[in-house]
């Protein structure tokens, strides 16, 4: 009798434990487990998105996806951004939050300062940057001819050569801001006794640095990467504002790709079939990135 | 207990988040509701709308979405939610046109257009009893009779789907144009003078446009700018220039496969845009330029020539009202044939087949393209109006766009459509060929190889829909 009293208890809890944790599972299940299951379903239809009709291709639309040169071009173009931003960009949000982590004068101002072109909406970013790299009337070859440097003004976004990098510059420009403020509030909780004390042991500041702020920071640092990688890959305002995937196909990115298939072909399980490799490939690389901070930790 | 309690919450929990952001209050609720992207118009529509709901005590709500793109996806998205409103406008191809058309989203108007039914009486009296009437300029009776005779012929033609079109489509007329559009060469009359060109002698042969390209460049002057980082305005050149060359029949022998992009026609097309940037005619940076950017150099006189459509006049008076330029059609390049230019239908409106309102949605489209409605939209606007009876009062400058919109042609119109990846290659190789990557002839054939990839496709779909059926 008392087993079962016990059994009934232990049903009851179990499911009240269950009911907690049913509205979350809901919404989890609504707003992504299902959309993506319906992005799967749609990826293997040739649909225009519009008509009742659709055709099952099976695999075809993922066949396409890999052999279209275009779309692991736009691959390669967001990846090379994001090795800029991966480096360049967090190099110095780290290097202005080791700044300002000292406490110097005017550190708020700083810290209001640089969370602003984070903030500030993507398009007008690219409008800005539009004058500043205009090759007619720019700031930027205005000041290089300033500079008896004219030899070098050009039409930046125009120029293959150029137009990626300077989409990069500019993203970098915008988020170098949000890194910098994860990173300082990452030094921030770094214990302030644990520098104390590696001075007191004899350590200079590089030995600091590598000692005591490094090891502490990976989690951070990790972070910080996948949050570069995940953004930067994903870049298509900037680029929208500034070159329209152009000159030619030089800088294309996955988002334009997917969105011209979509919106320009009316090829919506092609569109969907690209989104799912892309989210593979981010995927991966997430993990990749969270395999290596582990490994980083244990050494 | 606990559990009872529990519920009680989860269950408020669920119907405040599904029920909660819902508005109950329907007193405001709008009789019809009309979706658009066009900012520049809002201010003019809103006033429309205030107009007609004292005229007829029909409340329509304008709704705007912008940009064009996001407007794009969400037409799209309610689409396919079935929520879409009474009224919208649609940015897309003739094959996305006919794809809405055969889900059902929009209604065949061809027997309203041609008189065979009769307005909705009551909204007819409303007007009457308003004094609406007697302001019409021509016989009131017969424009309700002949819809489609108060529009340009060419501004109807993008909404029209004829008989045996390639869609499948039931032929008919699907829609409202609002205003109409054409797209030609502009040119500055004070560069001109600067460069020591007679501003009244424009060029009109393409040896006359390269000439003077020349003699601005020499004076320091950049030619051609226009936003051909947005890939279609290429096409629009590109595909003036195609007609004119070889042809209309050419180039819809092109679109069905009979003719290939490696033709010697083609190549002279793609040679024009090599001969511009190797003569230094075309503005710094114009591959990666939007529209927006191009138009800003134009009107701050820092361009002598824009490729740009009729609604730059309401743009250039926006951003330099001294500005002192006219319109001309695109230069010839071959005399024979002549010179069609971009243009027809600017914004067309829709009606929604499922429309609740959809009469109601039908009375106020025709108000809106009558006279008084059509000549207020194109004077606060600076747009050419669809309804051709309201030119008297139009600038000078739209004048000159007006005048030639019997000469426009449009993709939409014609009896083939292009696939949009052969479009995609061959305007973003005009920009390769234009930033010095690739050659006319190296373009040509991969456009011609996408083309023939393309139709492969196709052909293998068409097999296997056979078979499944």
């Amino acid at each position: 009798m008392k087993l079962k009293t016990d059994n009934n208890i232990l049903l009851k809890d179990t499911l009240q434990n269950y009911l907690f944790v049913l509205p979350a599972l809901i919404l989890f299940a609504t707003f992504y487990i299902y959309p993506v299951y319906k992005v799967f379903e749609l990826s293997l239809f040739e649909y225009d998105g519009i008509s009742p009709q659709k055709y099952f291709v099976g695999l075809g639309n993922f066949k396409d996806a890999l052999g279209n040169s275009i779309w692991w071009h736009s691959m390669r173009n967001a990846g090379y951004i994001t090795f800029l931003a991966l480096t360049f960009q967090n190099a110095l949000a780290l290097l202005l939050a080791l700044i300002v982590d000292r406490d110097i004068k005017g550190g708020r101002f700083y810290r209001i300062v640089f969370y602003l072109p984070p903030v500030l909406s993507g398009i007008v970013i690219g409008l800005i940057w539009n004058w500043i790299y205009d090759g007619n009337y720019g700031l930027l070859n205005h000041w290089l001819s300033a500079l008896g440097l004219g030899k070098l003004a050009r039409a930046w976004l125009a120029d293959p050569k150029t137009a990626l990098t300077c989409v990069g510059i500019i993203h970098m420009w915008r988020g170098f801001g949000w890194g910098f403020i994860i990173l300082l509030a990452g030094l921030q909780n770094i214990p302030r006794e644990l520098y104390e004390a590696a001075r007191i042991d004899g350590a200079n500041s590089r030995g600091i640095f590598t000692r005591v702020t490094v090891p502490l920071m990976i989690p951070v640092f990790v972070l910080v990467m996948i949050l570069t990688v995940l953004g930067t890959m994903q870049i298509y305002d900037l680029i929208v504002a500034t070159t329209g995937g152009g000159p030619g196909y030089h800088t294309e990115v996955p988002i334009t790709r997917i969105l011209a298939a979509m919106i320009g072909s009316s090829r919506f399980g092609y569109a969907c079939s690209l989104g799912l490799i892309f989210g593979v490939v981010l995927l991966i690389v997430s993990m990749i990135q969270l395999k290596l901070s582990k490994l980083l930790k244990q050494t | 207990m606990k559990v009872r309690i529990l519920s009680v919450f989860v269950f408020l929990f669920f119907a405040l988040t599904i029920f909660g952001c819902g508005n109950s209050d329907t007193k405001g609720k709008p009789d019809l509701v009309l979706w658009h992207w066009m900012t520049d118009r809002e201010e003019a529509f809103l006033e429309l709308a205030k107009r007609y709901e004292e005229e007829t005590g029909i409340k329509v709500s304008f709704e705007l979405y912008a940009p064009s793109d996001a407007y794009s996806q969400k037409v799209r998205a309610s689409a396919q939610t079935g929520t879409l409103p009474d009224i919208y406008g649609l940015l897309a191809e003739k094959r996305d046109y006919a794809a809405f058309i055969k889900a059902g989203h929009i209604t065949d108007l061809s027997d309203y257009m041609n008189g065979f039914i009769a307005t909705n009486k009551d909204d007819y009296a409303k007007l009457i009893k308003k004094g609406f009437i007697s302001d019409l300029t021509y016989d009131m009776e017969q424009k309700f009779k002949e819809w489609r005779r108060i529009f340009f012929k060419k501004a109807l033609e993008v909404n029209i789907f004829p008989e045996g079109n390639q869609w499948g489509v039931k032929p008919g007329i699907y829609g409202v144009p609002i205003d109409v559009t054409n797209i030609q060469m502009l040119y500055n009359k004070d560069l001109f003078k600067e460069a020591g060109l007679d501003p009244e002698k424009p060029p009109k042969t393409w040896e006359e446009f390269i000439e003077a390209g020349r003699t601005l460049k020499a004076a320091g002057i950049p030619g051609l700018v226009s936003g051909w980082g947005e890939i279609w305005m290429i096409d629009c050149f590109a595909s003036n220039y195609a007609m004119n060359i070889m042809g209309k029949d050419k180039v819809v022998a092109t679109i069905k496969g009979k003719v290939p992009y490696t033709d010697p026609d083609w190549l002279k097309v793609f040679h024009l845009f090599k001969e511009m940037a190797d003569e230094g005619i075309l503005a710094p940076g114009i591959v990666a330029m939007v529209n927006k950017s191009a138009e800003q150099t134009f009107a701050n006189n820092r361009a002598a020539f824009s490729f740009n459509g009729s609604w730059c006049v309401n743009v250039y008076r926006g951003m330099n009202p001294d500005l002192n330029y006219a319109a001309i059609p695109p230069p010839l390049v071959n005399k024979k044939n002549p010179m069609y230019i971009w243009g027809g239908a600017g914004a067309s409106f829709l009606i929604n087949e499922k429309s609740k309102a959809k009469e109601e949605a039908i009375s106020f489209l025709k108000w809106l393209t009558y006279e008084p409605q059509q000549a207020f939209l194109s004077s606060k606007t600076n747009n050419l109006p669809a309804n051709q009876k309201c030119l008297v009062d139009i600038p000078p400058i739209l004048a000159q766009f007006a005048d030639d919109m019997e000469i426009t042609t449009h993709p939409s119109i014609l009896p083939a459509s292009e696939y949009s990846q052969v479009i995609e290659f061959f305007n973003k190789g005009i920009q390769s060929i234009i930033i010095g990557e690739k050659t006319p002839e190296e373009v040509a054939a991969k456009v011609q190889e996408v083309k023939e990839r393309r139709m492969e496709w196709t052909k293998k779909r068409e097999a296997r829909k056979k078979q499944n059926n």
